[in-house]
């Protein structure tokens, strides 16, 4: 068999996440490459379940469940800990729901990225609060249903430019990943670990339940995600250089038509509405060529 | 605290461990039971590419003696994300039979 990506695994089957979930798999991919010198914290998210119940583990890594607005002091603590017992080359990492990211965690994920600590923060974006049931986050799309954002009231507002927020902080290194692409989520993650500082990662991870999709289309829609420009893949350096790695910037973007039809969260959708999230999308997607400068 | 198999026991209070710390893999917990749909590997068509490797969430897919793609049945969830990645279609999913 050909292997592309780390054959290393260490996160355990058995796990409770739904099939053909993207968080699941996203983590299982970040582990492979960070390695076992990692720690991880998990504030309240999907993961804390997918975890399995006490006493078992489906992470082969130290994991400390921690409070759902604590994500990122949490992983600073850990960091501060290794180092006082001189093990400083430890991964301290935070891995959170758009929740816990974008709406309750954003001071202390601020907090962490201003002091720059030496963490990894990365954020399983489903783009609703999945595990208590699809309530809208500030991460959530608009034109989207949840459970808050019924489809006589889908969500009004565009998703929040987290992205935007990071680099305002100058953070050596943030990245946009997907677990569609793990040859390029590993090269990012390779060059991450040599940064000492605040490493801040997004990735997009389809929620079959969620989204009202088929699980089998979980890499499909990550695909479709990047190839329609609503979720392009680049990184910044120092809050400053941008760096498109897909799509390519000189090909025409896919019709955002083909990923939105693919869920039944946008079912409800008219013309118009595609309309104006296909404008939105073209926007977004200039002024980010504009910012690498292509 | 007792062990069967890959199952943990705690038989009385003073058993359990002083904080909440990993004891034991969830690999006990046979997700195949889950499943509603069965993928089944051509093996004279797999090209050992890897694609549904890498893609799956719950770590069920081996390499058999030659190289060849093999599903682990105990925790294979039935997602169909390898029926629908491999470049070849060696992979079909069945209808499972309870
Ligand atoms: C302070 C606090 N408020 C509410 C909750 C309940 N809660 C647990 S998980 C969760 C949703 C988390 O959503 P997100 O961060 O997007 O992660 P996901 O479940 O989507 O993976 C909520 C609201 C909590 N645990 N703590
Ligand atoms: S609800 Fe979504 S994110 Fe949560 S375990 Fe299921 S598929 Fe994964
Ligand atoms: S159906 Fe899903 S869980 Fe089963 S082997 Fe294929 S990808 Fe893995
Ligand atoms: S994706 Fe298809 S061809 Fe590739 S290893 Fe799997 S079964 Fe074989
Ligand atoms: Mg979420």
């Amino acid at each position: 068999m050909k292997y592309s990506i780390p054959q290393k695994e260490l996160m355990n089957p058995g796990h409770l996440a739904c099939q053909g979930c993207g968080g699941a798999l996203s983590l299982r991919l970040v582990l492979k490459t960070l390695g076992e010198n990692t720690i991880l914290t998990f504030p309240a998210c999907c993961w804390s379940v997918i975890d399995g119940p006490f006493p078992y583990s489906s992470v082969k890594v130290p994991l400390f469940h921690t409070a759902f607005e604590t994500a990122a002091i949490t992983a600073a603590g850990i960091k501060a800990g290794a180092k006082k017992v001189e093990k400083e080359y430890v991964n301290a990492v935070a891995w959170a729901g758009d929740g816990g990211t974008y709406d309750i965690g954003i001071q202390a994920l601020s907090g962490a990225a201003e002091r720059n600590d030496d963490i990894f923060y990365f954020v399983y974006d489903n783009e609703a609060y999945m595990n208590t049931g699809v309530q809208r986050s500030s991460a959530t799309p608009k034109g989207a249903w949840t459970t808050t954002t019924p489809t006589t009231f889908p969500k009004a507002e565009f998703k929040k430019d987290l992205d935007a927020i990071v680099a305002a902080h100058y953070v050596p290194y943030q990245a946009t990943a997907s677990p569609s692409y793990p040859e390029d989520l590993t090269k990012k993650l390779e060059k991450a670990v040599k940064i000492r500082g605040f490493k801040f990662f997004h990735i997009l991870a389809p929620c079959p339940p969620g989204w009202k999709t088929n699980p089998e289309d979980t890499i499909k829609l990550g695909k479709l995600a990047v190839e329609s420009g609503i979720f392009p893949l680049y990184e910044i350096e120092n809050g400053e250089k941008y760096t498109i790695n897909m799509p390519s910037p000189k090909k025409d973007l896919k019709p955002v038509n083909e990923y939105l039809t693919k869920q039944g969260r946008f079912r409800h959708l008219k013309e118009d509405d595609v309309k104006t999230i296909q404008e939105y999308v073209n926007k977004r997607w200039e002024k980010l060529k504009r910012l690498a400068g292509v | 605290m007792k062990r069967d198999g890959k199952k943990i026991i705690f038989e009385k209070e003073s058993d359990l461990p002083p904080n909440a710390m990993s004891l034991g893999t969830t690999e006990f917990n046979e997700t195949g039971s889950w499943r509603n749909e069965r993928p089944v590997v051509d093996k004279a068509k797999c090209i050992s590419c890897g694609i549904c490797w890498k893609y799956c969430p719950d770590m069920s897919i081996k390499e058999d003696s030659e190289g060849k793609a093999e599903i682990d049945y105990v925790f294979c969830k039935g997602c169909g994300i390898c029926a629908a990645e491999c470049p070849v279609k060696a992979i079909t999913m069945i209808e499972e039979e309870k």
